[in-house]
C-alpha cells in the first residue's frame, strides 16, 4: 500500500471513527491473557543457536533463561545474574567462573546444570549458524570448544582465547544465542548428528518465564505460563501472538479490544489511534539506525570532501518531523542512543550550501551520475527521494534502484553498489556490536571478503580506527571505554563514509490497562512476564 | 481402441506435460530470478563460511538441469522441500494454508453465484431499466473500487462500528486451536465436531472476505451473464417461443438460460480458480493465513521451494478445474459429444 493509500484509508478510518461516535461494548481479552498483533513473518527458527531475527528473538527471550539477562524493568542497569547466581574473573581476565543457580528446572521438568549452559554454548559454536559469531569472537571454535566451555559440579567456566573487557563477555551472553537448552530433551531429538538442531527450530527446550505452545508461521505464536519458573510464575498465564500485517487492522483490533498492544501501527494509525478511548502509546528506542553508505572503490565518493558533503545533503529535521514523524529521532553515530558509549553529538545539519562548497573543493564533476540501491520499503524510498531531490541542488544525478532485501543485499555484500541507503540493527548490547562492523575493517581487499563488516562492504580502509576499536573491546575500566567509544565515534562522524542519520523509536499502541510492557529498547528483544492488566 | 480409453489417456497425457511444463517454467525462474536463497536463510550477517555450507546444503553448486531432475524426482514422491525459512515441510505449510483459501474462495464463489447469475439474468431481461442500470453500477464498482479499500471499510463498519462481524483472522483468540483439524476448514471441522460456538464464530470471521471475493466475482459473472443472454435473447428461436405464446419465464429459463450454462461454466470456473489461487490483499485486510500470502511471502523472502509448491498447487488447481469445466461442458452440451 503506498503513502497515498494510507493516508487515505487512515483519514477514512479516524473520520467515520469520529462521526459514529456512538458509545459501543467493546470487547475485552481476558485478564490473564496477552494478546498481541505483530508482523512475525521474519521467524524462521526458534532454536537459540540459530534465530537472529527480531520477531524470533522475542520469543527465544520468553521462553528460554540465560547465564545473565537484563531486566525489562531496569534496562538501564545493564546484565543481571539469571541462570548463573554470580560469577568470578580470573587475574589474567581470560577466565569467567559463573555458579549456577540452584533448584531451577526446565519446562520438562529436568534440573538445569552447569553442564546444560556448557553444552548450549558448546552447541551454538559447533552448528556454526549465523548469530554464531557473538560467541566465536571470544576465540571459541567447534576444534577448542570442549576446553574453552566446562562444566565442573555446579560451575561453569569459559576460557576467551584473550583478556577482553568483562562486560563486553557477559554482554554477549544476553543475546538470542546465550539461551540455555535442555541437553537431556535436545539430544533425545538429535538426528544425524544435528545437535537437535531440526527439532529446535519449531520446538523448544528452555526454563523461562514461558513455554512455547505453538508457532504457526505467518500465523501466530502461543505461549503458556511456566508456573515452576523460577522467578515466580508470570502473570499473564497465555501469551498469543498474532501475525496482522496490515496497521490498519491492527488498529481497528486494538480498538475493539480484541488484542492487548499493537506493535506495528504506521504514524497515521498512531496518531489516530492516540485519540481512542482506552489506547496509550508507548515509545521507546530501539537499535536500529538508518544510513546512507558510499562506496570507496567509487573514485569521487572516496574523497573526504565529498564523504563531508553527502553529510549535509540530508533534511534531518524535515524528514524526521514529516513522513518518519514519531517513528525515529536524529542520531548522527554509530552507536543508538541507550547504549554504553553513545555519543549525542549530531553536528550535520541540511546545508546545501555548505555540501556544494566541500564538492567544489573536491572538484566533483557537474552532473555526476551515481546509484543508489534501496530497499522497497516506503520509509527508506521516501528518504532516497528526499535525498535524491537534494544531491539535484548541488548537481548530481542520483537513480534510485529499489529491489527487494535480497536483491539490494546481495549488490551491497559485493560491493557493487554506488551508494546503499539502509538500516543495520545491533545484535547484542554491547558497543562493540555497531564498532567492531562500521569502524573496524582489518583487510579491505576484496579476496578477504568479510561481507559482515559495512566499513568492508563500503571498501572502507578504516585506517587507525581498526586499533582503536580493537582496544576498545579489551579495556576493563569501564569509564576509559566508555571514552574510548566517543573518541572513536568523533573520528568516525568527520571521516567515514557512513552518513548516519536516524534511530528507530518503537511506537506500541496499547489497552490503556497493560503495564510494564517493554520491546527491550535499544538492547535486547520484547518480555512479556513482567506485564500486568 | 475405445474412444473412452483415448480421451483418458489424451487427458492424462495433457496433464502430465502441462505440469511438467509448468514445473520447468517455475523452476527456471525460480533460480534465474535476481534474489539469494542463501542469504535468505543465513541473514545478512553471516559470515562467508556458514554462507558456503548453506550454499552446498541447497545443491546450488550443481548444474541447473541436475538441480531440476532432484526437484522432479522428489515432487513425483509428492515432496516439495523444506521451507527455506521456516524449516517445515513444504508440502505440511500448504496442506495448512490451502484449506483456509479453498474455504474462502468457496463461500466467496457461492455468493458470486448465487448473486451474480440471476443479476445478469434480470439485467438483460429488463435491458435499459433501472435494475439493468444498478446492475452495472454494482458491477463498476466492483471492477474499479481497489479491494483493499473496500476490504478495510467493511472491517470499519461491519467490525470496528456495529460489531456485527468478527475482526481478521479465522477465529477469535477464544476458539484457537480448539477444534481437532480435519479438514483444515474450520467451519466443516467444527461441525464435525458439533462445536457450534466455533462454528458461528469461525462463520462471524469468515462472511466479510468471503463476501468481498464474492463481491468481486459477482460483478463479473453478472456482466457476463448479461452479455451471454442479450446475445440469446434476440435469436429467432427465442421470437419464435415468444410468438407460440410460451410464458416469459420459460422463455428466459428454460430457452435462454439453457443455452449459456456451458459458456457460464467457463466464466465460473474461472472465477473460482482466481479465488483459489488466494487474494493476497484480502488475505493480508483480514490476516488470512491462506495460499496467496504464503507464496507471496515466499517470494519476497526468496523461499524457493515454498514458491515451487505453491504454484505448482495452483497450477493444478487450474488444469482440474478446467478438466472439470470440460466434463460439465459434456454433460450440457450434446454437441460435445
Amino acid at each position: 500500500m503506498n503513502a497515498l493509500s494510507r493516508l487515505l484509508t487512515s483519514a477514512a478510518l479516524g473520520a467515520a471513527v469520529t462521526a459514529m461516535a456512538a458509545p459501543a461494548v467493546w470487547a475485552e481479552t481476558p485478564a490473564d491473557m496477552l494478546v498481541i498483533a505483530h508482523r512475525i513473518d521474519d521467524v524462521t527458527t526458534v532454536d537459540p543457536a540459530e534465530s537472529f531475527e527480531f520477531a524470533g528473538s522475542d520469543i527465544s527471550r520468553n521462553v528460554y533463561s540465560r547465564l545473565v539477562n537484563l531486566d525489562p524493568l531496569n534496562l538501564e542497569a545493564g546484565y543481571q545474574p539469571d541462570l548463573a547466581e554470580s560469577w568470578e574473573v580470573s587475574d589474567d581476565g581470560r577466565t569467567i567462573t559463573f555458579t549456577m543457580r540452584e533448584g531451577v528446572t526446565f519446562h520438562s521438568g529436568n534440573p538445569v546444570r552447569a553442564e546444560d549452559a556448557a553444552f548450549s554454548l558448546q552447541r551454538a559454536v559447533i552448528l556454526n549458524k549465523t548469530p554464531a559469531f557473538i560467541l566465536t569472537q571470544f576465540g571459541f571454535t567447534p576444534e577448542n570448544v570442549e576446553e574453552t566451555i566446562k562444566a565442573d559440579g555446579n560451575t561453569l567456566t569459559i576460557t576467551t582465547d584473550k583478556k577482553y573487557a568483562t562486560s563486553f563477555v557477559l554482554n554477549c551472553l544476553t543475546a538470542t544465542i546465550g539461551g540455555i537448552v535442555d541437553k537431556e530433551l535436545v539430544m533425545a531429538n538429535a538426528v544425524d548428528g544435528d545437535m537437535g538442531n531440526e527439532w529446535l527450530k519449531t520446538n523448544s527446550a528452555g526454563s523461562g518465564p514461558y513455554k512455547l505452545d505453538g508457532w504457526k508461521p505467518n500465523e501466530s505464536v502461543t505461549m503458556s505460563a511456566y508456573e515452576d519458573y523460577y522467578g515466580g510464575a508470570p502473570e499473564m498465564k497465555r501469551v498469543i501472538v498474532r501475525h496482522v500485517l496490515e496497521s490498519a487492522s491492527q488498529r481497528l483490533l486494538l480498538e475493539r479490544g480484541d488484542i492487548d498492544i499493537a506493535r506495528n501501527l504506521n504514524p497515521e494509525d498512531v496518531s489516530g489511534a492516540q485519540s481512542a478511548d482506552g489506547v496509550v502509546i508507548s515509545d521507546e528506542l530501539k537499535g536500529r539506525l538508518m544510513y546512507i553508505a558510499l562506496n570507496q572503490k567509487h573514485p569521487e565518493l572516496s574523497k573526504p570532501e565529498v564523504r563531508q558533503a553527502f553529510k549535509y545533503l540530508v533534511d534531518y529535521e524535515g524528514m524526521r518531523d514529516s513522513f518518519l514523524k514519531g517513528q525515529y529521532t536524529i542520531q548522527q553515530n554509530f552507536l543508538p542512543q541507550t547504549y554504553l558509549g553513545a555519543s549525542e553529538e549530531n553536528p550535520f545539519t541540511y546545508d546545501i550550501a555548505k555540501a556544494k562548497e566541500l564538492l567544489d573543493a573536491a572538484g566533483v564533476p557537474e552532473g555526476m551520475e551515481i546509484e543508489i540501491g534501496v530497499r522497497e520499503a516506503q520509509e527508506r524510498i521516501e528518504i532516497g527521494q528526499a535525498f535524491q531531490n537534494a544531491a539535484a541542488q548541488v548537481g548530481i544525478k542520483v537513480n534510485i534502484t529499489v529491489g527487494t532485501a535480497k536483491q539490494i543485499l546481495a549488490r551491497y555484500r559485493a560491493r557493487e553498489l554506488d551508494v546503499y541507503l539502509g538500516a543495520w540493527g545491533p545484535d547484542y548490547p554491547d558497543p562493540q556490536t555497531n564498532a567492531g562492523t562500521f569502524a573496524y575493517n582489518p583487510d579491505n581487499s576484496d579476496e578477504a571478503n568479510a561481507t559482515g563488516l559495512l566499513a568492508w562492504r563500503n571498501s572502507w580502509d578504516t585506517g587507525g580506527l581498526t586499533a582503536q576499536v580493537e582496544a576498545a573491546v579489551t579495556e576493563g575500566d569501564r569509564d576509559t571505554r566508555i571514552q574510548m567509544y566517543e573518541d572513536i565515534q568523533a573520528e568516525f562522524r568527520e571521516t567515514s563514509p557512513f552518513v548516519v542519520m536516524f534511530q528507530q523509536i518503537e511506537q506500541s499502541a496499547l489497552r490503556d490497562n497493560v503495564m510494564n510492557w517493554s520491546t527491550g529498547q535499544a538492547v535486547t528483544s520484547a518480555a512479556y512476564w513482567q506485564v500486568t492488566k | 481402441m475405445a474412444p473412452w480409453f483415448r480421451t483418458t489417456l489424451l487427458t492424462v497425457g495433457s496433464i502430465a506435460v502441462t505440469m511438467l511444463g509448468l514445473l520447468f517454467i517455475t523452476f527456471i525462474i525460480g533460480r534465474v530470478m535476481p534474489i539469494d536463497p542463501v542469504l535468505s536463510i543465513v541473514g545478512e550477517r553471516a559470515s562467508q563460511s556458514t554462507y558456503d555450507a548453506v550454499y552446498l546444503e541447497l545443491g546450488l553448486d550443481k548444474p541447473l538441469i541436475v538441480q531440476f531432475f532432484y526437484y522432479l524426482w522428489d515432487v513425483l514422491h509428492l515432496d516439495f522441500g523444506t521451507s527455506l525459512l521456516n524449516a517445515r515441510p513444504v508440502s505440511e505449510d500448504i496442506a495448512r494454508v490451502f484449506p483456509a483459501t479453498l474455504e474462502l474462495a468457496t463461500l466467496g464463489i457461492t455468493f458470486g453465484i448465487l448473486l451474480g447469475v440471476p443479476l445478469g439474468v434480470l439485467a438483460a431481461v429488463r435491458k435499459g431499466s433501472w435494475i439493468d442500470q444498478i446492475a452495472r453500477v454494482v458491477a463498476l464498482v466492483g471492477y474499479s473500487m481497489p479491494i483493499f479499500w473496500l476490504g478495510l471499510m467493511g472491517l470499519l463498519i461491519f467490525y470496528g462500528i456495529l460489531g456485527l462481524v468478527g475482526g481478521p483472522g479465522r477465529v477469535g483468540i477464544f476458539y484457537v486451536d480448539v477444534v481437532p483439524s480435519v479438514t483444515g476448514m474450520i467451519l466443516i471441522d467444527a461441525a464435525l465436531d458439533r462445536n457450534w460456538a466455533v462454528f458461528k464464530d469461525a462463520f462471524s470471521h469468515i462472511i466479510l472476505p468471503a463476501s468481498l471475493l464474492g463481491y468481486y466475482s459477482l460483478a463479473y459473472i453478472s456482466r457476463m451473464t448479461r452479455s451471454f443472454m442479450l446475445e440469446q435473447l434476440s435469436a429467432e428461436y427465442i421470437t419464435t417461443a415468444r410468438v407460440k405464446g410460451m410464458s416469459e419465464w420459460d422463455v428466459v429459463w428454460k430457452h435462454a438460460f439453457k443455452n449459456i450454462r456451458v459458456q457460464l461454466i467457463t466464466v465460473i470456473a474461472l472465477s473460482y480458480a482466481n479465488l483459489l489461487e488466494g487474494s493476497v490483499l484480502t488475505e493480508i485486510i483480514f490476516s488470512w493465513p491462506g495460499i496467496g500470502s504464503y507464496i507471496t511471502t515466499a517470494l519476497l523472502s526468496a523461499d524457493m521451494n515454498a514458491v515451487l509448491g505453491g504454484t505448482v498447487v495452483v497450477g493444478l488447481i487450474f488444469i482440474l478445474l478446467n478438466i472439470f469445466s470440460d466434463l460439465l461442458y459434456r454433460v450440457f452440451d450434446p454437441r460435445s459429444k
